[in-house]
C-alpha cells in the first residue's frame, strides 16, 4: 500500500470529519448551555439537505446562496421549537430532554417520509466544484476538497465567536460551570433560545455540505446521529474544541482503517470510544474530572 | 320437477297429448333465462369443475415487507395495494363468491429483521390462519419466513428478496419465488457488460445475504463470458456513514475497466452519486449496477443514470398490458409501480387461480396446481414454475436508462433493449441443489 494512496484516503477522512465536527460542535454548545442532549441532531442535518434540495427544486436557489439560506430557515424552526417545547425540560432529569428530541426526531423523519418517500432526492454537485484535481495517485473531487477546507474555516470562526465575543464567553462559562456563572449574576437564560438556534444551524450547514455527495432522503441522519454522538464522548461531553478534533480524527482514523479492512470503518469509532471511557472518562479533551 | 318456473308437465296438452311446438317454446324460454341467469353470475372462462371450498370460510392472504425501512418505496405499502387490486380484480371476473368466502389480505412491518419477519409470519399462519404470504423484501428476512412456512406446512411466495438460496440450499415444498434473484440479474447485466464494456471487474457488494449472493452470481456469470473479477470487497451494511469514497478511490487505483455496484436502494444511490463525483467515467471504469429499481433513478436523477443498462424482470411502459396495470397503478397510488408492485399483484392473482383450479386453499393442494403451471399475464411471460425447486421461471429483460429528454412523461425512465429468453434468465436445476 503506497503513501500516495494512503494519504488520500486520508482526505476521505477528513471529508467524514467535517461532518462529524460540524455536527459535534453544535452537539456540544446546546448540551454545554441547555443541558439538553439533543437527540434531533440528525434530523436537522437531514432537514438542512431537503431545505437545500427544496430551494433548488421549487425556488431555483443554487447552492451558494442555500448555504446562507437553508441554515438559517432551520435556526428559526430552532426557535419555534425552543420556545415552545424544549424550553420545558430544562432543570428536569435529561431523560426528558432526550425523550423530547427523540420524539421529535420521529416526527420529523416520518413528516418528509409522508412527504417525500423513503429513497430520496437528487441534488447536483455546484458546477464550480465539479471539476476534479489531480492528487498524485488519482483524480479528487474539488467539492470534496471544498467540503474539508469550509468546515475547517467555519470551526475557526465558531472558535472566534467563542473565545473573542461577549455571547461566546457566556457560553464558555455556561459550558463549563453552569450553576456558577448564574450564581456570578450572569442571565444564562437570555443566550439559550439563540445558542440552540446556532448549533442546529451547524447541523443544516453540514446537511447542506452533505447534499451534493450523498443521498437526499429522511433517514440519511439517523445513522449518522449515532457515530456523532460517539464522537462528542470521545472528544468530551461539552468540550467545543474536543468535539471538532475528535471529529476530523476520528473521520481520518475510520478512513484509514477502512482502508486494511472496509468493515472496520464503523467499528474503529466505537473500539476507540471504549477505549476512551476506560481511559479518560471525560473524553481526549473533557474537563480533568469527570462531570 | 320445475324449471325456472314451466315444468315438462307443460309439454303435455290438456288431454295428455304430447305437443311438439310447445316443446321447442319451453325448450326456448328455458335455454334464454339459462343464458341470462348465466350472464348475472359470471364464471369466466374455465370455471371450475367444483365449486371452492376453503379450509376455514374464509382466505387470508398476508403481506410481509418493509414499510418503514430503505426498502419501503420499492415494495411497502403500495405492494399491499397492488395485492387489493388483484383480490378487487379478481372478484370482479369471477363474481364476489369467486373462492367460496371472503378474501382478506393484512399486513405487517418486519423492519428488515428476520427475527421480526420470522415471528410475523408465524402469527400470521397460525392466529391468524393465513393461507399465504407474499413479498419479503432482504433476502436474510426471506429466508427466515421460508423456514416458517416450511415448518407450518403454508405457502410463501418471495418476490422482492433477491437471494437464490430460497431455491436452493433453503428451497421447501411451500416456498417459491417469483419475479427476480441474483441468477437473472448475473445472467443479464454480467453478460451484457462483459461482452461490451470490458472484461476487468471489481466488484463491490453490501456485506450481507443478498450482497454475497450478488457477488457471487455476478463473479461466475462474468467469468463464463469471458471476463475476470479482478477483486470484489465488502461493504459494512447498513453503511452509518453513507460514504462509499475507499472503494471508490480503491477502484480508481485498480483500474478494472468495469465496476459492479451489488448494493441496493439508499446505499446504491450513494454509490453512484460518488462515482459521479470521483469521475470514474473518466478514468475509463465503467459502472454496472447489479439491481436497480425505478425508485433508485428518481433518487440519483434520470440524467445521472442515462446510459446504463440492466436487467429487470419488467418495465412498466413494456407494452400496452404492462402500461394498462401500470395506469390503474398510478390511479390508485400516484407512482408509476416498481417491478415489485406489478410482480405482488401478478403473484397474489396466479395463487388465486390455482385455489379455483385446486377447488380448496389447502396448501398441498394448491402447491400440485403451481407445480409446472404455464402460464402468462401481464408481468409474467412465458412462464412456467419449475417444480423441482419453484423457481418462477419468465423472461427478463435487458433495459437501459435514457436521458430524461426522450421521456414521454415523469418515471418513464427505461427502454427495453432485448428480452432474455426464460431458460438463459433461470439458473440451471442442476446447479440450484435443491432437497425439498
Amino acid at each position: 500500500m503506497d503513501l500516495g494512496y494512503l494519504s488520500v484516503q486520508l482526505f476521505n477522512g477528513l471529508v467524514n470529519g467535517a461532518f462529524y465536527a460540524l455536527l459535534s460542535l453544535g452537539l456540544a454548545i446546546i448540551f454545554g448551555v441547555l443541558g439538553v442532549v439533543n437527540f434531533a441532531h440528525g434530523a436537522v442535518y437531514m432537514l438542512g439537505a431537503f431545505a437545500a434540495y427544496l430551494l433548488l427544486q421549487q425556488v431555483g436557489i443554487g447552492f451558494w446562496p442555500a448555504l446562507l439560506l437553508a441554515p438559517l430557515g432551520v435556526a428559526l424552526l430552532g426557535v419555534i421549537v425552543e420556545r415552545l417545547l424544549l424550553r420545558r425540560v430544562y432543570g428536569l432529569d435529561p431523560l426528558y430532554g432526550f425523550l423530547l428530541t427523540y420524539g421529535l426526531t420521529l416526527f420529523i423523519q416520518d413528516a418528509m417520509r409522508l412527504r417525500f418517500g423513503i429513497q430520496g432526492q437528487p441534488y447536483p454537485t455546484p458546477t464550480e466544484l465539479s471539476a476534479s484535481v489531480s492528487l498524485g495517485v488519482v483524480g479528487y473531487p474539488v467539492y470534496r476538497l471544498f467540503v474539508i477546507a469550509f468546515s475547517i474555516a467555519m470551526c475557526a470562526a465558531v472558535w472566534f465567536l467563542i473565545e473573542r465575543t461577549r455571547l461566546g464567553m457566556v457560553v464558555r462559562a455556561a459550558t463549563e460551570r453552569g450553576e456558577l456563572t448564574r450564581a456570578l449574576g450572569i442571565d444564562v437564560d437570555r443566550w439559550v433560545t439563540a445558542v440552540f438556534a446556532f448549533g442546529i444551524a451547524l447541523a443544516a450547514l453540514a446537511g447542506v455540505l452533505a447534499a451534493p455527495m450523498r443521498n437526499v432522503a429522511p433517514l440519511m441522519g439517523s445513522e449518522l446521529i449515532i457515530l456523532t454522538f460517539a464522537v462528542v464522548v470521545i472528544g468530551g461531553m461539552g468540550s467545543i474544541v474536543g468535539a471538532v478534533a475528535a471529529g476530523f480524527l476520528i473521520g481520518a482514523l475510520a478512513s484509514l482503517g477502512a482502508v486494511w479492512s472496509p468493515a472496520l470503518e464503523n467499528v474503529i469509532v466505537f473500539a476507540l470510544m471504549a477505549v476512551v471511557l476506560l481511559v479518560r472518562p471525560a473524553g481526549l479533551f473533557g474537563a480533568r474530572e469527570a462531570t | 320437477m320445475s324449471f325456472y318456473g314451466t315444468s315438462v308437465s307443460e309439454a303435455f296438452d290438456e288431454k295428455g297429448r304430447f305437443d311438439m311446438k310447445r316443446v321447442i317454446a319451453l325448450a326456448m324460454v328455458a335455454a334464454v333465462m339459462a343464458a341470462a341467469c348465466g350472464a348475472a353470475a359470471p364464471s369466466g372462462g374455465g370455471a371450475p369443475a367444483t365449486a371452492v371450498k376453503l379450509t376455514s370460510g374464509k382466505l387470508v392472504m398476508g403481506v410481509i415487507n418493509d414499510q418503514s425501512g430503505v426498502y419501503a418505496d420499492l415494495s411497502g405499502k403500495n405492494a399491499v395495494e397492488a395485492v387489493k387490486m388483484a383480490v378487487e380484480d379478481f372478484k370482479a371476473k369471477y363474481g364476489d363468491n369467486a373462492l367460496g368466502g371472503p378474501i382478506e389480505v393484512i399486513t405487517a412491518d418486519h423492519q428488515n429483521k428476520p427475527d421480526v419477519a420470522s415471528s410475523k409470519a408465524q402469527e400470521f399462519y397460525e392466529r391468524n390462519n393465513a393461507s399465504v404470504i407474499f413479498d419479503v423484501p432482504t433476502s436474510s428476512a426471506a429466508l427466515a419466513i421460508a423456514k416458517v412456512a416450511g415448518d407450518q406446512k403454508r405457502l410463501y411466495i418471495n418476490i422482492t428478496a433477491a437471494t437464490t438460496d430460497l431455491t436452493g440450499a433453503s428451497c421447501n415444498k411451500y416456498t417459491f419465488h417469483y419475479a427476480y434473484d441474483t441468477y437473472m440479474l448475473a445472467a443479464g447485466t454480467g453478460k451484457w457488460v462483459t461482452e461490451n464494456l470490458g472484461k476487468q471487474w471489481y466488484i463491490i457488494y453490501p456485506n450481507y445475504a443478498f450482497g454475497q449472493d450478488m457477488e457471487k452470481s455476478f463473479r461466475s456469470a462474468v467469468t463464463k463470458f469471458g471476463g475476470n473479477v479482478i477483486q470484489s470487497d465488502g461493504s459494512p451494511f447498513p453503511n452509518q456513514t453513507g460514504d462509499f469514497s475507499q472503494l471508490l478511490l480503491k477502484a480508481g487505483q485498480l483500474k478494472p475497466q468495469v465496476l459492479g455496484a451489488m448494493q441496493a436502494g439508499g446505499d446504491l444511490v450513494n454509490v453512484v452519486k460518488q462515482y459521479n463525483e470521483f469521475k470514474l467515467k473518466d478514468q475509463g471504469i465503467k459502472l454496472a449496477i447489479g439491481l436497480l429499481f425505478d425508485t433508485d433513478i428518481t433518487a440519483i436523477g434520470q440524467d445521472n443514470m442515462a446510459g446504463v443498462v440492466y436487467t429487470t424482470p419488467w418495465v412498466w411502459s413494456m407494452d400496452d398490458q404492462a402500461k394498462s396495470f401500470a395506469d390503474k397503478f398510478l390511479k390508485r397510488t400516484g407512482i408509476r409501480p416498481t417491478f415489485a408492485h406489478a410482480a405482488n399483484y401478478s403473484a397474489a392473482w396466479q395463487y388465486m387461480e390455482a385455489i379455483r383450479r385446486a377447488g380448496t386453499d389447502d396448501a398441498d393442494a394448491v402447491v400440485k396446481q403451481l407445480e409446472g403451471y404455464k402460464f402468462n399475464d401481464f408481468f409474467i411471460r412465458n412462464g412456467q414454475i419449475r417444480a423441482e425447486d419453484h423457481w418462477v421461471m419468465h423472461d427478463a429483460l435487458l433495459a437501459q436508462v435514457k436521458p430524461s429528454s426522450e421521456a414521454k412523461e415523469k418515471f418513464d425512465y427505461s427502454k427495453v433493449l432485448g428480452t432474455i429468453p426464460a431458460e438463459t434468465a433461470s439458473r440451471p436445476l442442476a446447479d440450484a441443489n435443491c432437497k425439498k
